[in-house]
C-alpha cells in the first residue's frame, strides 16, 4: 500500500505571530525593575531579531505590519517617542528585503555582519532622531550596552533562520 | 466565472515590491505618530489617551510576569547580603558614627532655623502629602529612562509631581491613570531639572542624556562646583520643592560636570510620590481672594437692649479712662506690612461707637490687637515688657503655631482686649 505524504504546511501563524508574541513577552519580562546580583536586567531590543530574519525567510505584507506593531508596543512599554522603534525596525525590514538576494544563502558569519551592522546603523539613526527631538545627544555608553545586547541575540535569529528558511518551497 | 479564469488570469503581483509597499505604508504611518508625539512637553495632554490606556493594561499583566524576576531578584540579593554581611556592618557602623554627630548638628540647626523664621516672619511651606508606590516596570535604554509605578490619580497624584526614594530625587511624574503612573527618571534624555550647589547656593540645570549620571549644565558663577559638591533641587520653576536631595557633582569623562545620582544608590522599586504640584497649591486661593475685612462684615449689628445698655455705660467708662499712655516702638521685623491699629483710638460719642468700630480699627491679624489694649490694660503689658514680651510681638501676625492663618480680629473698643 502507498502511503501518503505528511505536507508541513508553514503558515504565519508559526513564523511571523509565535515568534512576535515571544519576543514582547521576553521584553515585558525583562522590563522587571529588579537588579540580580546588584545588576540591572538587560534590556534589548528583542524585535531586531524579527526585522532582520522576517525579510530573509520571505517577503510577506503581513509582517512589516506586525513588525510596526511591535515598535508602537516598544514605544508604549517603554515609553519612548511614538514611533521612534516601529520606525527603525521597518527600516532594517526595508533595507534586509532590499538587499534580500545579497544575503540569502550566505554564511553565517557573513549574516551576523550583516546584523550587526543593521542594527548599529538603526540605533545610530535612532540617536540622530532623539537629538533632533530633545537637543541632546543620548549617552553613546548606555546606548553601547543595548546595542551589545542585541547582537548577542544574533544566534536566535541564526536559529530562526535555519528553521523557517525551507519551510516552504515556493520562497527557496 | 472564477477570479482566476478572467483577464487576471496571468495577472502576478510580485511579492517582494507589495511588501516593500506594505514597509513603506508601515513606515509613513510611523513616521507621522513621531511627528506628532508630544512627550517630551511633560504635561497631561502630551501624554494621550493610547499611552494611559496602554498603561493601565500592562502594569497588571507587567506585574504578574515580572513575580518570578522579583522573586529571583530576591534571591540574588539575599545572597549578596549574605556573602557581604561582614563589610556593610562595618560599613555600616562607620555611617551611624557620623550621622550621630550630623544629627546632634541637626537639632540644634532645626532649632536655630524656626527661631530665624519666627524673627522674619517667614511663611514657611507646609508638609507636603505623600503617596508611596511599587515600581512595576522599568526601560532603561539610551532613549528612555522611565518607570510604571502602581499608584495613579487614585491616591492623588497628578502630571508634574516629584518622586523620590529613600535615598533622593528619583524623577517626576509625566502620565497618570486612575491606577498606574509613568515616572520620567533624571537621567532621562527630555528630562531637565532646576538645581542648585548646596556649598555655593549656585543655579544650574540637571540635563538627563541616557545614561547613569546625568550633565549639570548652565551653572551660574565661576568655581562654583567642586567634585563631591552636593546637589539639590533648587525650587526654580515651582516643579520640584526646594531641597529635595539630587546627588553629588563629578567630573566627566569629557571635562563637564556630571550628577552621581543618589538615588542609583539602590534599588528604585518602592518611591514616594510628593503630592506637591505647584506653589499655588500651598495657598487658599480664596482666601487671598477674599476682602481684608470680611470679618467685619459678619458682625451683626447691636440689639436696641444692647445699644441702650453701651448708652448707659459709656459716660462712666469715658470718666475712668485714664490718659493715654506712649506705647514702646516696637521694631517691626523685616517684611511687616500689617498696619498698626490705632493703639489709642480717638474717644467717640457712645452712640457712634459700635457703628464706627468696623471702620476705626482695621486690625489684619491677631498680633497687632495686642497692642490695641484698652488704656487701662496698657501700662501692664506694655511699660513693663517682660522677657518673652518681644517675642511675642515679632511673632508672625497672621499665622498660628500650626501654619494656619489666624481670622482677622476686629477691634471692638468697648472690649478691646477681646475679653469674651
Amino acid at each position: 500500500m502507498r502511503r501518503g505524504f505528511q505536507v508541513r504546511v508553514v503558515g504565519p501563524q508559526h513564523w511571523i505571530f509565535i515568534p512576535a508574541l515571544l519576543a514582547l513577552a521576553a521584553t515585558v519580562i525583562l522590563a522587571t525593575p529588579v537588579r540580580l546580583f546588584r545588576l540591572p536586567l538587560p534590556e534589548p531590543v528583542i524585535p531586531m531579531v524579527l526585522a532582520f530574519t522576517w525579510p530573509l525567510i520571505r517577503p510577506s505584507v503581513l509582517a512589516p505590519l506586525v513588525l510596526a506593531l511591535c515598535g508602537l508596543f516598544l514605544d508604549l512599554l517603554w515609553g519612548g517617542p511614538l514611533g521612534l522603534w516601529a520606525l527603525m525596525l521597518l527600516g532594517v525590514y526595508g533595507v534586509v528585503l532590499m538587499a534580500r538576494s545579497f544575503i540569502v544563502g550566505q554564511e553565517t558569519i557573513v549574516m551576523s555582519f550583516w546584523y550587526a551592522g543593521l542594527t548599529v546603523g538603526a540605533w545610530t539613526v535612532a540617536c540622530l532622531l532623539m537629538f533632533l527631538r530633545t537637543g541632546t545627544m543620548p549617552n553613546l555608553l548606555g546606548g553601547a550596552v543595548q546595542v551589545i545586547v542585541t547582537l548577542a541575540l544574533f544566534p536566535i535569529a541564526a536559529w530562526l533562520l535555519e528553521r523557517f528558511d525551507d519551510g516552504d518551497v515556493r520562497f527557496r | 466565472m472564477a477570479f482566476r479564469d478572467g483577464p487576471f488570469e496571468n495577472f502576478k503581483v510580485p511579492l517582494t515590491w507589495t511588501a516593500a509597499l506594505a514597509v513603506l505604508a508601515a513606515a509613513g504611518g510611523a513616521a507621522f505618530l513621531l511627528i506628532s508625539d508630544n512627550r517630551e512637553d511633560m504635561t497631561s495632554d502630551g501624554y494621550g489617551g493610547v499611552r494611559e490606556g496602554f498603561d493601565s493594561i500592562t502594569a497588571p499583566i507587567s506585574s504578574v510576569f515580572a513575580a518570578p524576576v522579583r522573586w529571583t531578584g530576591q534571591g540574588s540579593d539575599w545572597i549578596v547580603g549574605y556573602f557581604n554581611a561582614v563589610e556593610e556592618n562595618r560599613r555600616l557602623k562607620e555611617e551611624l558614627k557620623r550621622m550621630q554627630a550630623v544629627q546632634d548638628a541637626n537639632i540644634a540647626l532645626k532649632n536655630l532655623n524656626r527661631r530665624y523664621e519666627a524673627l522674619l516672619q517667614i511663611r514657611t511651606e507646609p508638609a507636603i502629602q505623600m503617596a508611596t508606590a511599587r515600581a512595576v516596570a522599568e526601560s532603561r535604554g539610551p532613549f528612555v529612562n522611565a518607570r510604571l509605578i502602581d499608584a495613579g490619580t487614585r491616591k492623588g497624584i497628578r502630571v508634574g509631581n516629584p518622586v523620590i526614594n529613600e535615598h533622593g530625587l528619583v524623577g517626576r511624574v509625566v502620565g497618570t491613570t486612575t491606577g498606574v503612573s509613568r515616572v520620567l527618571l533624571l537621567s532621562d534624555v527630555a528630562s531637565r531639572t532646576p538645581v542648585l550647589i548646596d556649598r555655593t547656593d549656585a543655579r544650574a540645570i540637571l540635563v538627563g542624556d541616557g545614561g547613569p549620571n546625568p550633565r549639570l549644565e548652565f551653572v551660574r558663577g565661576t568655581d562654583s562646583v567642586k567634585p563631591g559638591d552636593r546637589i539639590l533641587t533648587s525650587g526654580d520653576g515651582g516643579v520640584f520643592p526646594r531641597g529635595l536631595p539630587v546627588g553629588e557633582a563629578a567630573r566627566g569623562v569629557g571635562g563637564g560636570w556630571r550628577v552621581k545620582l543618589y538615588a542609583d544608590r539602590g534599588d528604585v522599586d518602592f518611591v514616594r510620590v510628593l503630592l506637591f504640584q505647584n506653589f499655588d497649591q500651598l495657598v487658599d486661593p480664596r482666601a487671598l481672594n477674599a476682602p481684608p475685612l470680611a470679618a467685619l462684615q459678619a458682625a451683626p449689628p447691636p440689639s436696641p437692649e444692647l445699644a441702650a445698655r453701651i448708652e448707659a455705660v459709656a459716660p462712666a467708662r469715658r470718666g475712668s479712662e485714664p490718659a493715654p499712655v506712649p506705647v514702646r516702638p516696637v521694631t517691626p521685623a523685616p517684611g511687616t506690612t500689617a498696619p498698626r491699629p490705632g493703639a489709642t483710638p480717638p474717644p467717640r460719642p457712645a452712640s457712634t461707637a459700635a457703628a464706627a468700630a468696623p471702620r476705626t480699627a482695621t486690625p489684619p491679624a491677631a498680633a497687632p490687637t495686642k497692642k490695641a489694649t484698652p488704656p487701662a490694660a496698657a501700662p501692664t503689658k506694655k511699660a513693663t515688657p517682660p522677657a518673652p514680651a518681644p517675642k511675642k510681638k515679632a511673632s508672625p501676625p497672621a499665622r498660628r503655631p500650626d501654619g494656619t492663618p489666624s481670622r482677622p480680629v476686629p477691634y471692638n473698643r468697648l472690649n478691646p482686649g477681646g475679653v469674651p
